[in-house]
């Protein structure tokens, strides 16, 4: 059985007009959350998306883009809200 | 075992690099296994760390090490491919969070069996559970592994924070003169390290071609074989098992505050101003547990998508368990009480649980940002009133 994560609320966004359909970022993806349609990529499984950032940092044509981070509380806490600083070492 | 003992042949091996990498291992004489390197090392460490000393007597090499192997760059580190009881040891010890940010291999390139010119690179991160999972997934096959330095970090958060990232891999290409050990011209990176690696910038930068490996290491053989990851290998799981293991981890960080709080207690207690008694802290220590290791075990099957909110459901459940077991009536008196255990409970429950999105591997900055919102000031008033009442209701 699979968790599945809050709904509506992933940053994920492509841009058709710079995808070149190489398929790089559906390579990468752990969650398997963009396919091709026409040669161009699109989102399927918008909810499922982590944030991690992979298809944003292998697209060679700056088509993706979403606000990569770590899901993680803890780190969010301790650091006063600032996503950008994680806690771990 | 040999733990201490000089390798056979290698004494003439030292090279001026070596010697950097060595001199002040050699000045303080024999290190112990695990022991790190000087910082002299990095950047060159595949030479550094595993490598032979060049002075008489007994030389640390850790345990994993078998050898070494010629090549066109120097001398390189076979390493063993399966696992020992100290490599046992270790895992657990980190899982246990004792000595875990400083569990790790020196960074740099390593041999399994008889690598070759045309041998595979698979690239991974120093975390030393990551490297183990690498070389352990190896055997039987001869390949090379590239070691990043990340600080101690596994592949997938180390990416996350970018230090297992393109600009030290393309130095640690150049750092292990890997052009000159192998012919070929191709990488095999673990799937999780793309959040830090931009394949097509590794190209043009280094001129190796990044293939992305499987999320697992133990599909390792399998992909190498097939020369291709097939879907199930793209694809990050959570199972059960990936769950329990993390339990450890978790009642780790219980530490710190239940130490805190029994400092605060303690002298309240000691005067006679608290009178608590072990049957009061059950109630509590089922809430911490339920948080820690319940809520992970069972976290598909609790419902709500929010893990506050699972983590709340499964307070409120244990809330409930508690003021059955200790008969509660619905009266004055012990009406504050139940009251009490309802507002503080899954409050306890629900935060822990939100601690733990960030061991989850399905959990987006976006939804955390989200539920932290709504959640964490209710918990924390809902934690104030819980306690105003189980103070009132123990005066009562």
């Amino acid at each position: 059985m699979r968790a599945q994560y809050l709904k509506n609320v992933v940053t994920l966004a492509v841009d058709n007009q710079a995808c070149r359909g190489c398929g790089q970022c559906i390579e990468v993806c752990p969650h398997r959350v963009l396919r091709l349609e026409d040669k161009r990529i699109a989102i399927g499984d918008r909810d499922a998306c982590m944030e991690c950032g992979a298809c944003q940092r292998n697209c060679a044509f700056g088509a993706i883009s979403v606000r990569a981070g770590v899901g993680c509380a803890a780190a969010l806490l301790a650091s006063g809200g600032d996503p950008d600083h994680c806690a771990c070492a | 075992m040999s733990l201490r003992k000089p390798l056979p042949g290698t004494r003439a091996q030292t090279s001026p690099l070596l010697e950097a990498c060595w001199s002040p291992v050699d000045r303080i004489g024999p290190v112990q296994p695990g022991t790190r390197t000087s910082s002299a090392c990095d950047g060159v460490a595949s030479r550094c760390a595993p490598a032979p000393a060049k002075t008489e007597g007994p030389v640390a090499l850790p345990d994993w090490v078998r050898g070494e192997l010629r090549t066109a760059a120097g001398s390189v580190p076979r390493v063993a491919t399966r696992l020992g009881l100290r490599d046992r040891l270790g895992s657990w010890k980190a899982r246990w969070g004792i000595g875990r940010m400083d569990f790790k291999v020196p960074p740099g390139l390593y041999g399994t069996g008889n690598p070759g010119p045309e041998s595979p690179v698979l690239v991974t991160a120093n975390y030393k559970m990551s490297f183990d999972c690498v070389r352990r997934a190896l055997d039987g096959l001869n390949a090379w592994i590239l070691v990043l330095e990340t600080n101690g970090v596994n592949v997938w958060c180390a990416a996350g924070k970018g230090t297992f990232g393109t600009r030290e891999l393309v130095s640690r290409i150049a750092a292990v003169k890997l052009p000159v050990v192998v012919s070929h011209r191709s990488l095999v990176v673990p799937q999780l390290g793309a959040p830090g690696i931009a394949a097509h910038d590794v190209r043009q930068q280094s001129g190796f071609t990044v293939r992305w490996g499987p999320v697992r290491a133990e599909d390792i053989s399998a992909y190498l074989a097939a020369g291709r990851a097939s879907e199930a290998m793209r694809i990050v799981n959570f199972t059960l098992m990936d769950r329990l293991v993390l339990t450890p981890m978790e009642l780790t960080s219980l530490k710190d505050p239940t130490i805190k709080l029994a400092a605060l207690l303690f002298l309240p207690q000691l005067l006679g101003w608290l009178t608590l008694k072990p049957a009061d802290l059950w109630p509590f220590l089922g809430a911490c547990l339920s948080g820690a290791v319940l809520a992970p075990v069972l976290l598909p099957w609790i419902p709500g998508r929010a893990f506050a909110l699972k983590g709340w459901l499964l307070g409120l459940a244990w809330s409930l368990a508690v003021i059955l077991v200790r008969g509660l009536e619905l009266k004055a008196g012990s009406l504050f009480t139940a009251s009490a255990y309802v507002l503080i409970l899954p409050a306890m429950t629900s935060y822990l649980t939100l601690n733990f999105t960030g061991a989850s591997t399905y959990t987006s900055l976006s939804g955390v940002i989200r539920e932290t919102k709504a959640w964490v000031s209710p918990l924390k008033f809902s934690l104030a009133a819980g306690l105003s009442l189980w103070a009132l209701g123990r005066f009562l």
